[in-house]
């Protein structure tokens, strides 16, 4: 079994997402297992309510920037949480929210998006991520 | 005869022209899984990352890479699943 890729998600901007997105598909079409862990912001994202709305940008986009990314999107850009979706049918893809940022937003898990598939504290995370690096975006 | 060196015969062509990386290589995985062993499948992609990320994809996978042409705005890539 490939190293799997272990990646905390924690900034909830569409351009960061769509970053990771890319990034877990690209692992999950070799074959390698990835261990999502949704904190903060990026947990907000994934509300089943809102998943699809627009989630702004990190500040360093600027004007240009969201021009750039708008024209990308205009241009027939799957969306991040599409690119997940995908992701997920090609390999093994483990989406958990951490439950203390549940805790701080108030959620459920029924409030959440199907492709999250559970709740789970940081220690089920770092068991998981092995002796493999964190990524934390 | 003069059929040595011809191509095979493509099985299965997948228009993933427009779609963004990494759009043309899952659309290709999800074309080789609903393939069958020794079918030729061709790929056509606009994106700059696949002439380079779709072959390395095939060798990983352990598939046969037949070719790699670029044409009017994008690129051409044949594979045949062999496993």
């Amino acid at each position: 079994m490939d190293e799997p890729l272990n990646v905390v998600l924690f900034s909830g901007t569409d351009d960061k997402l769509q970053a990771a997105a890319v990034l877990t598909a690209g692992a999950a079409a070799l074959g390698r297992p990835v261990n999502l862990f949704l904190q903060y912001w990026a947990l907000d994202a994934f509300r089943a309510d809102r998943i699809d709305a627009d989630h702004g940008l990190a500040p360093e986009a600027g004007a240009a920037g969201r021009a750039a990314v708008d024209g990308l999107r205009a241009a027939g850009q799957a969306s991040w949480a599409e690119t997940f979706r995908q992701a997920k049918e090609l390999g093994a893809v483990d989406i958990e929210a951490c439950s203390l940022s549940m805790d701080l937003l108030h959620l459920d898990q029924s409030d959440l998006d199907p492709l999250v598939d559970g709740v789970e504290g940081v220690t089920a995370f770092y068991l998981k991520a092995g002796e493999g690096q964190v990524v934390f975006i | 005869m003069t059929d040595t060196i011809t191509t095979p015969a493509i099985t299965r062509t997948i228009d993933a022209r427009g779609s963004f990386c990494p759009g043309p290589l899952m659309e290709l995985i999800r074309g080789i899984r609903e393939a069958a062993v020794g079918d030729i499948l061709s790929v056509y992609s606009s994106d700059k990352g696949s002439k380079t990320d779709i072959p390395k994809w095939i060798e990983k996978a352990g598939h046969r890479l037949v070719s790699l042409e670029t044409r009017d705005g994008y690129d051409e890539i044949i594979v045949e699943k062999t496993h």
